[in-house]
């Protein structure tokens, strides 16, 4: 038996380490080590409760804007005000369009180099290539010159340094099964959608100001306004009005184009380059739709919140699949969420208790083997990440269980989408439940969410044109007309999964905070009962043919796409006894 | 080792020289040099090999790596193929363990003080390091051994500058500034913001690439070209500001005519960054443009000065009382002028102001007409044109008297509530 050990797991946000025990050609055990804490906390308490999103939000700069979303939800929640629909339809389209950039980012640039042996591209016939692309789709970029620059390209820039993301983990591994054209179409589209997403994310520059980290909500709505609406009427006295210049204008129509057209774009890129890259994936690696299947129960928060109309509902449900069985669909409770720190660098005098978020403590004490770190083999306690449980199972969250909830739940479009690509490949369902499954769950929901900010964006530009310009209620925006204290929650959804705030308002600044975030689901480590995390229990049986070159454990890592920056957890209350935040959610009253 | 240069890589991949031109003179813009600049910018840039990075993540939220990918000019794909030579960065590198920490230390021996440290995020000095570890390390050893032989060592964003949100308020993990844990080895630049802004992360190193040198930078390595301009000077509601045209709530009158948002706790009268120039995603926005205040996130200890950051300012203009705008004005030309010359470039940076000041006078020009032709469309012939009575005087700035707000639950002029930091009973 071999004990691999991956540090750092490259590919990844924040500080991921793996070890594994390795005998027979695979995975017998697997740890799951988060390796960096930052303990914001002292940040956030004692702050003005209307700045607390914008420190929230540097939880996680690459889900840019989940968390400042989740954390101004949490404070209207606790202070029940409710925004304009304009707001809601603004705050869909930044997390969706958040969704669709990461998703296609995280599977060129993170998980594609685990597919793709760019040596063997650089042998690719350009004229092969072009004719393969073009046989997958429409997409211009396919001609035989084209393909030939960007191999030598490729060349140029491996022969003279290292070529990032676009070079290979494990030159000549035998794992790497694509033909030299595939893999070159393949690279080419990677290098394609860097440049791509960087136009797409003007969206967030324009509705957020900048990007990454927004800076356009406010506790009550978002901060762009319409468009003044031509000359304002003349008073006597008054100075010259220049209504045009200087008016913001992402709510502009030049500005509702703009981000129509890059949506539209990304809609056309997804059809022509993401999904078919996706199935040719699958296709070649179709053994991989059986390994890595993990904790097989999933969870998700549910977001998108409808409009009054639609009574607030959901576009993407909340709930829980137990067993990958997508034929029972059981509800989800935050109540039944509990963390425990059993294996996690914390100190909690109450003892192995798994604790609830509302009683969560953070209390760091670094207990494991003495520095430089050799290995974590003997160890108790063995990660900076706490063991977040429903009803005390693991969960898996992000974007396989979000599909397969809705999936379950009927949701048309989902449903729909899901059903073309299985289709396409001949499987079934069940075949989600497993490492490739992942990254063509989370290729379907980029198809899904691109189709629907451009329905949100044309619901925004309808109420603007209605003549219903409001983005913001500034109603409850002094806190002095604020409770002397209060208490909200939300839960939601970020591109790799639930994530859960909980503040504590008091006297108009935050007394308490907590977050349960996506990775802290899918990389904890074990939990009071010894039960493993979702992704430790995914590598068991992961194929290993070469101990020096777990090729195979990077691409089950990669396919939960972890994000340990904000898995380790940031915030904790620090009022001395528990506080009790009441958390009375149900589906319609976000 | 085969390169031909930055050019060559871009002309096999079909870019044509009027394109390369053109990025040469976003790149003269963004630094503020003259357009006569461009083809020296051009012509270095083009022959340059490329520069191999090691680009190092601490305490960090990943934000000034997704600041680099949406790099326009040039492009993520460029930087990454063409023009650096990334050796190791977590996010971005196929390798993983053992095999991307050799490509570390492989670059470190064949390239001594000759490649790029690139610092993100704060550095946990706390529990013997153990806060952050990479490949079983303590992040701290790692930043000293990659900066003490770098060429130069750049600190990207608010937390690698002066510890960010790790250490606001005193913070739990003892988080220190790359300057804080790092002596020797290269020039410093600093490039902080939250997150920084890529454009200037580019110019520093074009500017290096072009001139042979680092951009002449503050006390606290800030480069001048982006870190001198005082945000208000250069707002797109300064004029607003002039008039006394607030917005006064959210969603207002004032709110959609873009008017000034100074009472909303708009830190512009005290950050320095050339963000209201420069802007955000090949100048689409800034947070400004999107109606919000801005934070002050290029300034030191921007999460407790800074903070509450919608409590409106206690004078327009702090560092500068009863000062006009073009009073500010010369007294910063006077102040990078002073630095530069300390650095023995006066030559250059009175270049680079004569190009600030032509564009100034070109924008001024421009914005001249611009109102003429407004003031003939909305002012009827004759009408007298004075500012409104009622925005002046409550508004006008008053230098020394503090601001007094509705009696709220936060009394502004009071001291932020105790936190974390300050109280021995809380850890």
């Amino acid at each position: 038996m071999a004990r691999i050990t991956i540090d750092p797991v490259t590919r990844v946000g924040g500080h991921l380490r793996i070890e594994a025990d390795v005998a027979a050609g695979e995975v017998l055990d697997a740890w799951s080590s988060g390796t960096m804490f930052r303990g914001l906390e002292a940040i956030l308490r004692g702050r003005d409760a209307r700045d607390a999103w914008m420190i929230a939000d540097r939880v996680c700069g690459t889900c840019t804007g989940v968390h400042a979303l989740a954390s101004v939800r949490a404070v209207e929640d606790a202070l029940g005000i409710s925004i304009p629909d304009n707001a809601r339809l603004v705050r869909n389209i930044l997390a969706a369009t958040l969704a669709v950039r990461d998703h296609i980012v995280r599977f060129y640039l993170a998980q594609l180099p685990d597919w793709v042996d760019a040596t063997v591209a650089l042998g690719a016939d350009p004229t092969a290539a072009s004719s393969l692309a073009r046989s997958l789709g429409d997409w211009p970029q396919s001609s035989p010159a084209y393909f030939s620059g960007v191999r030598d390209r490729l060349a140029a820039a491996s022969g003279s340094g290292q070529a990032g993301p676009f070079a290979t983990s494990f030159p000549g591994h035998p794992g790497y099964q694509l033909p030299p054209e595939l893999s070159l179409v393949l690279l080419a589209h990677a290098i394609e959608a860097l440049d791509w997403q960087r136009d797409f994310m003007r969206i967030h520059t324009l509705l957020g100001g900048r990007d990454p980290h927004p800076q356009s909500y406010l506790v009550g709505g978002v901060s762009l306004t319409p468009p003044w609406g031509g000359p304002p009427a003349r008073r006597a006295g008054e100075h010259p009005q220049l209504p045009d210049r200087n008016t913001p204008s992402a709510m502009s129509d030049e500005g509702l184009a703009l981000i129509d057209d890059l949506i539209a774009r990304a809609q056309t890129f997804i059809s022509w380059v993401l999904m078919p890259d996706v199935l040719q994936l699958a296709e070649a690696y179709s053994d991989w739709g059986k390994v890595g299947v993990g904790a097989a129960s999933y969870l998700t928060f549910g977001d998108y919140p409808g409009s009054a109309v639609e009574a607030g509902k959901l576009f993407l449900p909340r709930g829980r699949i137990l067993g990958g069985n997508l034929a029972s669909l059981s509800e989800m409770n935050d109540t039944s969420v509990a963390e425990s720190v059993a294996a996690s660098w914390y100190a909690d005098d109450d003892g192995a208790e798994p604790r609830r978020p509302v009683n969560g403590r953070t209390d760091p004490a670094y207990s494991g083997p003495a520095l430089p770190l050799a290995t974590l083999e003997g160890a108790a306690k063995y990660s900076w990440l706490k063991a977040p449980r429903y009803n005390g199972q693991p969960m898996e969250v992000g974007p396989l269980a979000r599909m397969a909830v809705a999936y379950a739940d009927g949701q048309v479009d989902v449903r729909a989408a899901m059903n073309a690509a299985l289709t396409k490949l001949g499987l079934e369902p069940a075949a989600l439940f497993s490492t490739m499954g992942r990254t063509l769950a989370r290729t379907v929901e980029t198809r899904v969410m691109a189709k629907q900010a451009g329905a949100w964006l044309t619901q925004l530009k309808g109420n603007l044109a209605k003549g219903d310009l409001a983005l913001v209620d500034g109603g409850h925006w002094d806190p002095g007309s604020w409770p002397a204290t209060a208490e909200g929650s939300s839960l939601g959804e970020g591109p790799r999964g639930a994530v859960g705030h909980w503040v504590a308002i008091q006297d108009g600044v935050v007394r308490d905070y907590q977050i349960v975030d996506a990775t802290t689901w899918n990389a904890s480590p074990r939990d009071a009962n010894g039960a493993r995390g979702p992704l430790e229990q995914a590598l068991l049986g992961t194929p290993v043919s070469d101990p020096g070159q777990p090729l195979e454990i990077l691409r089950t890592v990669h396919s939960f796409d972890p994000c340990v920056a904000c898995a380790v957890h940031t915030f904790n209350p620090r009022s001395g006894g528990a506080i009790e935040i009441r958390v009375n959610y149900t589906e319609t009253s976000r | 080792m085969v390169d031909d240069g930055l050019y060559a890589a871009l002309v096999r991949r079909g870019m044509t020289r009027r394109t390369f031109l053109k990025f040469s003179t976003a790149m003269a813009a963004a630094l503020a040099l003259p357009a006569t600049y461009a083809p020296r910018i051009a012509e270095a840039v083009a022959s340059a090999p490329r520069l191999p990075v090691i680009w190092l993540r601490g305490q960090d939220c990943g934000g000034e790596t997704e600041a680099f990918l949406r790099a326009a000019d040039p492009t993520a794909a460029s930087l990454l193929l063409d023009l650096l030579s990334v050796e190791y960065h977590e996010t971005l590198m196929a390798p993983a363990g053992a095999d991307a920490e050799l490509l570390r230390t492989n670059a470190m021996e064949r390239y001594p003080n000759g490649y790029l440290a690139v610092v993100e995020g704060s550095i946990p000095t706390g529990a013997g390091g153990a806060y952050c570890l990479v490949g079983g390390r303590p992040f701290v050893d790692i930043v000293r051994e990659v900066c003490d032989g770098a060429l130069a060592t750049i600190a990207v964003g608010a937390c690698a500058f002066d510890g960010g949100a790790p250490g606001a308020g005193g913070g739990a993990t003892d988080a220190r500034s790359v300057r804080d844990v790092t002596s020797g080895g290269g020039a410093y630049i600093a490039l902080p913001g939250c997150p920084l802004n890529v454009d200037n992360l580019a110019a520093t190193i074009v500017h290096y690439l072009t001139l042979g040198e680092w951009p002449a930078t503050d006390g606290r390595g800030r480069p001048l070209f982006a870190y001198g301009p005082l945000i208000h000077n250069e707002c797109e509601r300064r004029p607003h500001f002039e008039f006394g045209e607030f917005v006064q709530a959210w969603g207002d009158e004032g709110a959609q005519k873009g008017w000034c948002l100074y009472k909303m706790g708009c830190k512009g009268p005290e950050a320095f960054g050339n963000c209201a120039t420069q802007q955000f995603a090949q100048s689409t926005s800034w947070p400004i443009h999107a109606g919000h205040g801005c934070i002050g996130c290029t300034m030191p200890n921007f999460w407790d000065a800074m903070s509450p950051f919608y409590r409106r300012l206690p004078s327009p203009v702090p560092f500068f009382p009863n000062v006009t705008a073009d009073g500010v004005g010369t007294a910063l030309v006077g102040g990078i002028g002073a630095v530069a010359a300390a650095h023995g470039v006066g030559m250059y940076a009175r270049t680079r102001l004569t190009a600030r000041a032509e564009r100034r006078a070109a924008a001024a020009a421009a914005a001249a007409e611009a109102d003429a032709t407004q003031a003939a469309a909305t002012t009827p012939a004759g009408t007298t044109t004075l500012p409104r009575p009622e925005a002046i005087e409550p508004d006008a700035p008053a230098p020394s008297a503090p601001e007094r707000e509705a009696p709220s639950t936060l009394t502004p002029n009071e001291p932020p509530p105790p936190r974390a930091g300050d109280d021995p009973e809380v850890r």
